[in-house]
């Protein structure tokens, strides 16, 4: 049983100020991450998708649920916390954030290498690094292995962090938003990065997105998130083709597609119009003021 | 010009560690097309040979810290009686001597070697102490930070000057350690606030999520991840102790309350205090030692004010944007003046 298995987790953030006002940020939220499988975690802001990437990162404590790595509840603490690392990693949404500026890339690939054991001694990891790097299209490697992150461009930077998250070895990736930070340009580029290394290591992906193109595109299934609940899930295509909750049809529907092209815009002065006769308040609640 | 300005300070903030999210987004366009391709401590330095306050800082340090080394080396017994007493500067003596004799260059020689390595020992201490206190705790935070930062704000609001006094008065025998340990006690809390604050604000980077995720040790991601960062900012809590040090050494040693049998810049001013070199014009006893304490501390604020600057780099335009405010307040006035209109117009900066 290989796999990595989110058991009814919910997660509760004390809130400031309010004595012992609590807000759920995810609620009872249950999947099974299969290696070679992608499973897409879709919604807005807020709706609890990258609490969840932290949970199953160990930068969160769940307040109640498990996480099984392999059939067996994973640790919080000591030596059975690095081997969990060992197995799953994360990709960051910034990688102008997540690389540390005074670094080298080298020591930012080094630094898992030797904690997992994966190289020993200096020549080891500078065939390591180099290996890495040239995974993900970062050549020559040796001139990149020196260059600290602000000498890269984003995508660059992004590919380092993918670097990084591959160095212990990793069965399972999450990847919490990766692309969203990066041009335009360049997201499809890094997604089939991602594609390619999940092939050749057959690696499970939780891929954290507000993007249902690239969600359809890029994973096996989808589970839309609202408000910390998983209000629909299922096989990408079907979700996207036949949605059945009323927010993953929002949701889609929001989405820019060219076949809308001048639809949405008739239907916002509609709504415009209509809201100023149907009552006393104008689009943004002021008038009067 | 101004192109390559603003590419050198985004340049050094980056090379210095501290820069914010937002300039290392813009640095991200200018930087990676940068042709040169030298160490970022090469850009640094080259950063910080045009600014003249460093120039002038740093040259001032500097040659007293060679008087320092080399002095004692150069001069006679600091303590030899043998000289005529209170002569006035002449070629036998450069400084002249004091009331017992001795000869001034040379109590002013050991006397900087005594007062830096005050200095450079409190620094060291007052650093160690704002690190444990400060970026330990606020790493860690939960109870660890709360009892450490009880301690910061209790020794915070502890006067230093007097409690050293106290200290002081209690031992008899006191040696430069101690007085450097306990002046050390004192200077730490402030750095320490600072440094907490900023190692909160650190810790939720996501580079130190990063580095949990990769398996790193808490330790290692304070002295590895969080530290390099902040280094800056040792540097200028480092010059701060040292001008707060030697200035409340001075201080001690005057009022008779330093490391007895030591020779610093304060016991030679104590001294000439004793010997009421005032009232008997001997301005070559008391003069030198003052001068040099104002210069020590001066240049080392002078290094302090620059590395500010290369944190943060808007503080280089301050000078000239109040320039420019004060230039057009003028013309304005001039304006008010030189209308009819019996209405004044007030510019507040």
């Amino acid at each position: 049983m290989k796999n990595l298995e989110v058991k009814h987790v919910v997660k509760d953030f004390r809130l400031a100020g309010g004595r012992g006002k609590k807000f759920r940020a995810v609620d009872d939220v249950s999947f099974t991450l299969e290696p070679g499988k992608t499973i897409a975690l879709v919604g807005e802001s807020g709706s609890g998708k990258s609490t969840v990437a932290r949970m199953i990162a160990k930068l969160e404590v769940p307040t109640s649920g498990d996480i099984m790595l392999d059939g067996k509840a994973s640790a919080t603490r000591g030596r059975a916390l690095d081997s969990y690392r060992h197995d799953v990693q994360m990709v960051f949404q910034d990688p102008f954030a997540s690389l540390n500026p005074f670094h080298t890339i080298r020591h930012h690939l080094e630094r898992p290498l030797r904690l997992h054991g994966k190289a020993k001694t200096t020549a080891e990891v500078d065939e390591q690094v180099a290996h890495l790097l040239e995974r993900v299209n970062l050549t020559p490697a040796s001139t990149v292995a020196l260059r600290r992150p602000h000498e890269l461009s984003g995508g660059q930077r992004q590919r380092v962090a993918i670097a990084r998250a591959l160095a212990p070895g990793a069965r399972f990736l999450i990847a919490d938003e990766p692309v969203s930070m990066l041009d335009v340009s360049i997201r499809l580029s890094v997604l089939n990065l991602l594609a390619r290394l999940q092939r050749e290591d057959n690696l499970g992906v939780l891929y954290i997105t507000h993007d249902l193109a690239t969600a359809r595109h890029f994973s096996d299934e989808i589970m839309v998130m609202f408000k910390g609940k998983v209000v629909e899930r299922g096989p990408s295509d079907e979700v996207i083709m036949n949605p059945q909750h009323e927010y993953t049809k929002l949701l889609l529907s929001a989405a820019p597609n060219p076949e809308n092209q001048g639809k949405l815009r008739a239907e916002v002065l509609a709504e415009m119009n209509l809201g100023e006769q149907a009552s006393d308040r104008d689009r943004f609640g002021t008038r009067g003021m | 010009m101004a192109d390559e300005d603003i590419r050198e300070s985004l340049i050094a903030v980056q090379a210095t560690g501290a820069g914010t999210a937002d300039a290392v987004a813009i640095d991200e366009s200018t930087a990676v097309t940068a042709p040169d391709r030298a160490s970022r401590f090469i850009r640094a330095v080259r950063f910080v040979r045009r600014s003249p306050k460093f120039a002038l800082g740093a040259g001032i340090v500097l040659a007293i810290v060679l008087f320092a080394i080399f002095g004692p080396m150069l001069t006679q017994n600091p303590k030899f009686s043998g000289n005529e007493a209170l002569q006035p500067p002449s070629t036998d003596h450069w400084l002249g001597t004091t009331g017992l004799g001795y000869d001034m260059l040379a109590q002013l020689a050991y006397g900087a070697r005594g007062s830096l390595i005050i200095g450079v020992v409190v620094a060291a201490i007052a650093v160690s102490l704002s690190v444990l206190f400060g970026v330990v705790g606020g790493y860690l935070g939960g109870w660890t930070d709360e009892i450490l930062s009880l301690i910061t704000n209790i020794m915070l609001v502890i006067p230093g000057l007097p409690l050293i006094i106290v200290i002081s008065g209690y031992m008899d025998g006191r040696t430069v350690w101690f007085v450097a340990f306990v002046l050390g006690l004192t200077a730490w809390a402030g750095s320490a606030v600072v440094l907490r604050l900023q190692a909160r604000s650190l810790r939720n980077r996501d580079y130190v999520a990063a580095a949990r995720v990769s398996g790193e040790k808490a330790f290692r991601i304070v002295f590895v991840e969080i530290m390099p960062n902040l280094l800056p900012l040792f540097a200028a809590q480092f010059l701060f102790a040292m001008v707060f040090a030697i200035l409340g050494e001075a201080g001690l040693s005057y009022l008779g309350l330093g490391a007895t049998g030591s020779i610093t810049w304060g016991t030679i001013l104590n001294d000439a205090q004793v010997g009421m070199a005032l009232t008997r014009d001997a301005w070559w006893w008391f003069v030198p030692p003052g001068v040099l304490i104002a210069l020590v501390g001066g240049g080392l604020s002078l290094i302090n004010f620059s590395i500010d600057e290369i944190i943060n780099p808007k503080l280089r335009a301050a000078p000239a944007a109040v320039k420019s405010v004060r230039k057009a307040r003028k013309t304005v006035l001039k304006d008010d003046h030189a209308g009819t209109a019996g209405t004044t117009v007030k510019v507040d900066a």
